[in-house]
């Protein structure tokens, strides 16, 4: 993994600046059954071609946000604040 | 003596004479020399014993690509003479071989063992009787191979990384490349070029009338700002455009907004028999020798070769004077057989269609194949052309551009048999470096191996040093003709970095271990402190013996570092919600100025981190981490804010505050001397946190029970570390005031039974079952753990972390076992001895049945089994009464 991920506050930069947590999951809303809660802690979907992820420039200005990336090819999209993000902040 | 006369453009400095070692023997050579040009203008031909057969080999490539040349230079195996600059004193041996290269004892295997090793001849010849296959193996790999390796080698100089931006990076400084570099610049572009030889030129330097041009051109280069790096070889295209570039002891990690592939082409052999004898040499080496070095390749030569270069070279012998026997080129005359014939490995003679041509040199060569190694690393498609016999690049992805020969530009070309032997006596090499012939691939097609990525892997032909360059083409074309199909449908093995070889010790770079240090490290060692690493930072381990340091604790007054946990202030409207809702206990009914320890846990229920977490006031809370955890649980709060979105502000002040801690009976007596806070058991009450100047530095208070004794911690801005730890131990000298390190604390931590998240927990480890039941409260709203918490508890506890005492000296190792019937069921997690216990103590994880008090395990200690009795009260002050007192 050599690729560049443009940063929305930094713009492009090398990948090892950045951790991932991976794709983004939904969790559960209501108290989850065994199943709901084990599908939300432990899969994952894994597609082979665009996610969108959650990803952290953690050597870098801290901020959290998501990218679209192809898995295939390493081609990042799109990133983008999280929607809770605002801008008055 | 082979040297020319001084010639125009020649790379040596005749006034500055270099003397080396071969074999023991001295060689001299000039400054602008490679050890394979000293060495065979000195005479020498043989420079290698080949892989398998013990052959002798010469010079083929003389560009860094085969393995022909490849000798120990001061006990570095592999390494190829031809490309290596001369260096004076440099101790030069043959590898591979009993005796030396001119004379291999190895070399029987030539004469006797051909039938015997044929491809996977390990498991076929050498198979029975199966119980020999030990010392077979050893003798294999005694006969075969490359250098041996110094096991005991240190790392000889400095090796750098460096990170580079340019807008254009052109790989290959031939005219083309140069062009393009010019190009590119003179639009206000940054611009860096790549070649292997120590002046761009390429091509064009191996022709009489090229060198002006190439200087020219070059100067233009430098003139429009293009950054020249030569010598320098592009090890690889990575995702990104991120291109490795290997440049003396430097590796720069270069980023290209373009790559421009002008690689050129890769000269490629004819396959004959008697192709691999000592003077049979591609174009490129002869014209090397005579227009670099200035060295004679020899006295009769024959030239055959499908393209260009075959007439370069000749013009370049006939200016050095070497006798031309025959020239054939291979665009108006293509022969049915070929064959070399020689005396002690070294050609005498060659046979082109049953005319025999006495020489010692044959250049020859095949269709040139386009470079285009570097494109496919990035994704291009390669094709093979029919009516050049050659892979051309295609498809060739955004960012990156081919041009000249290495776009499939090579000129007229035409396209040779696959091999010349047709049946002629004589092994005829497709693979000089593994030593494979055309009779072993055809074997290998016989025996089902019908792909050719099969048949790389089967009969390892391009997986030797070259990497497939001079024998990749051919191996396919052989391929192709005996399964009677056409190139493009065997295609090509796949080519992935490093497209150049490339040292572990440059890619492994300087040696770097950053370290964290506190504002107080100084005085540690003064203090006469080990050190000792936690993470990234450098601790105290103790300052004389540990057993005295945890005394100092119980009895009077101890200090400790602290300022490596870390630091977290938590501020805005939304902050209680936010640790209500990310850990698993109560922080938003706790007082102003009170303090609270915590646990973060994970969705899986996973146990992340701990710390305290005090409430500075109604917004602003002050949380705690391990040493390594601050920034896991910074990246954690975050995380769940880019979700939440709460009001706050998340601060990390690990380096910004220092901290120690003081404990023991005396602290509070010290402590009412460096501050005029009331310290009184009324106003500094057990989990207080309260502000005011310590020592005259404004400081955070907390009252908490770090090792198990009456204690406090002190954070302050790191500028004045040295001063509080002074000022600390004056004033606490009548008392006994001794600082400690991390080794007491443990054993002190340990006696309280207070868990080290990572040592005693792992990715398995919940909070129910690590004995903190307390942490957990259900009945508050959701929170970060609290399902898989529920699940626990429902399913009921398996294990439980609890304390062990043994009533001995018997000190268990962390990680053994705990036993039941011969059988592990449980391990130990934390063992220290402790004065204040009575023995041994420490932390393990057993099966929930048995986490009862007084219960009896057994341990396994260096194979004995020692009886341990189970606690899950603190083996110091049980029920805290120094820590409130």
């Amino acid at each position: 993994m050599t690729f560049l991920i443009p940063c929305p506050n930094c713009g492009p930069r090398p990948v090892e600046e950045f951790t991932s947590t991976g794709e983004i999951r939904e969790r559960p809303k209501e108290s989850p059954t065994q199943t709901e809660l084990s599908h939300y802690v432990y899969f994952r979907r894994n597609v082979a071609g665009v996610q969108s992820e959650w990803w952290y420039h953690r050597y870098g200005c801290e901020l959290w946000f998501l990218a679209d990336r192809d898995t295939r090819d390493n081609r990042v999209i799109e990133t983008r604040l999280p929607p809770s993000s605002r801008s008055e902040w | 003596m082979s040297r020319l006369r001084a010639r125009p453009g020649e790379r040596i400095d005749r006034s500055a004479p270099v003397t080396f070692s071969f074999d023991g023997a001295e060689v001299s050579g000039f400054e602008g020399d490679t050890l394979a040009s000293a060495l065979y203008a000195d005479g020498r031909r043989v420079f290698s014993r080949s892989f398998k057969y013990h052959r002798p080999r010469g010079l083929v490539c003389c560009t860094g690509q085969c393995a022909n040349c490849m000798a120990t230079v001061d006990g570095r195996p592999n390494v190829r003479l031809c490309a290596e600059p001369i260096r004076a004193g440099a101790d030069v041996r043959g590898q591979n071989v009993l005796g030396s290269v001119d004379r291999d004892l190895l070399s029987a295997v030539d004469r006797f063992g051909g039938p015997f090793t044929p491809p996977g001849f390990y498991y076929k010849t050498f198979i029975r009787p199966r119980r020999f296959w030990p010392l077979y193996e050893k003798l294999l790999r005694n006969v075969a191979g490359l250098g041996k390796l110094d096991l005991h080698g240190e790392r000889e100089g400095r090796f750098d990384s460096e990170h580079r931006h340019v807008d254009v990076l052109v790989v290959g400084g031939g005219s083309e490349g140069l062009r393009e570099a010019i190009e590119a610049a003179e639009q206000g572009k940054r611009v860096a070029l790549v070649d292997e030889g120590p002046e761009p030129g390429g091509a064009l330097l191996l022709t009489g009338d090229g060198i002006e041009p190439a200087q020219a051109l070059a100067d233009r280069a430098r003139q429009a700002g293009v950054e020249l790096l030569c010598p320098a070889r592009a090890v690889g295209v990575y995702e990104g455009n991120l291109v490795p570039i290997e440049y003396g002891n430097v590796l720069i990690r270069m980023r290209a907004g373009e790559v421009v592939v002008a690689a050129g082409t890769v000269e490629q052999p004819l396959v004959f028999p008697g192709n691999d004898l000592v003077g049979v040499m591609l174009p490129g080496a002869a014209s090397r020798l005579v227009r670099f070095w200035s060295v004679k390749p020899g006295d009769r030569a024959v030239v055959i070769a499908a393209d260009d270069a075959g007439g370069h070279a000749a013009e370049a012998l006939s200016d050095a004077g070497v006798r031309i026997s025959a020239a054939i080129d291979l665009r108006t005359r293509m022969p049915e057989t070929i064959a070399a014939r020689g005396k002690k490995g070294r050609v005498t003679e060659l046979t082109v269609d049953g005319e025999t041509y006495a020489c010692d040199l044959v250049v020859a060569s095949g269709s040139p194949q386009p470079a285009h190694a570097l494109l496919s690393h990035a994704g291009a498609r390669v094709e093979f052309e029919p009516a050049r016999g050659i892979f051309v690049p295609v498809e060739i992805p955004d960012g990156l551009r081919a041009v000249g020969a290495a776009a499939g530009d090579v000129g007229e070309a035409s396209v040779p048999r696959p091999a010349f032997g047709n049946g002629q006596k004589g092994k005829e090499f497709v693979c000089i470096c593994e030593d494979q012939t055309t009779k072993d691939l055809q074997l290998a097609h016989a025996e089902g191996y019908d792909s050719i990525e099969l048949s790389k892997r089967y009969t390892t032909v391009t997986m030797g040093p070259c990497q497939g360059r001079l024998c990749h083409l051919n191996s396919v074309r052989l391929y192709a003709q005996t399964s009677a199909t056409d190139e493009g449908t065997i295609g090509t093995t796949t080519a992935r970095p490093p497209w150049s070889p490339i040292s572990l010790e440059l890619l492994a770079g300087r040696p770097h271990e950053p370290a964290r240090r506190t504002s107080m490290h100084h005085r540690h060692r003064e203090l006469g402190a080990s050190m000792m690493w936690t993470g990234e930072w450098r601790r105290p381990y103790a300052y004389g013996e540990p057993a005295d340091e945890v005394r100092a604790v119980h009895d009077s007054v101890g200090i400790i570092d602290v300022s490596t946990l870390g630091k977290i202030l938590v501020s805005g409207a939304d902050a209680a919600t936010f640790l209500e809702r990310i850990y698993p206990n109560r922080f938003g009914d706790m007082a102003e100025g009170r303090i609270r320890y915590g646990v973060l846990t994970s969705d899986a229920g996973r146990i992340m981190d701990d710390g305290t977490i005090a409430r500075l006031n109604a917004d602003t809370y002050y949380v705690t981490t391990t040493s390594t955890g601050a920034e896991a649980v910074i990246e954690w709060f975050e995380w769940w804010n880019a979700i939440w979105g709460y009001k706050l502000d998340i601060v990390n002040v690990t380096g910004t505050l220092a901290a120690i801690n003081v404990a023991g009976p005396s602290s509070r007596e010290l402590m009412e001397r460096v501050t005029d806070l009331p310290i009184d058991a009324e106003s500094f009450r057990y989990l207080d946190a309260k502000t005011g100047d310590v020592a005259g530095v404004p400081s955070l208070l907390l009252r908490i029970g770090f090792v198990g004794e009456l204690g406090y911690e002190i954070h302050f801005p790191s500028v004045h570390g040295e001063h509080i730890l002074d000022t600390f131990l004056s004033e606490g000298a009548d008392l006994g005031i001794a600082p400690f390190g991390l080794e007491p604390q443990r054993v002190l931590r340990l006696e309280k039974t207070h868990i080290l998240v990572g040592q005693d927990t792992d990715s398995e480890s919940n909070l129910l079952e690590a004995s903190m039941p307390w942490i957990l409260k259900l009945d508050k709203d959701d929170f970060v753990g609290r399902w898989s918490a529920e699940l626990v508890k429902d399913r009921g506890l398996e294990t439980r972390l609890v304390g062990f005492r043994i009533r001995s000296d018997h000190l268990p190792e962390e990680g053994g076992q705990i036993v039941e019937r011969g059988a592990p069921v449980g391990r130990i997690t934390s063992a220290r001895r402790s004065e204040a216990a009575g023995g041994t103590i420490g932390l393990a994880w057993v099966p929930a049945e048995k986490a009862q008090e007084g219960e009896r395990v057994d341990v396994r200690i260096k194979g004995a089994l020692v009886e341990a009795e189970i606690t899950l009260k603190p083996f110091y002050d049980p029920d805290g009464e120094l820590l409130r007192s």
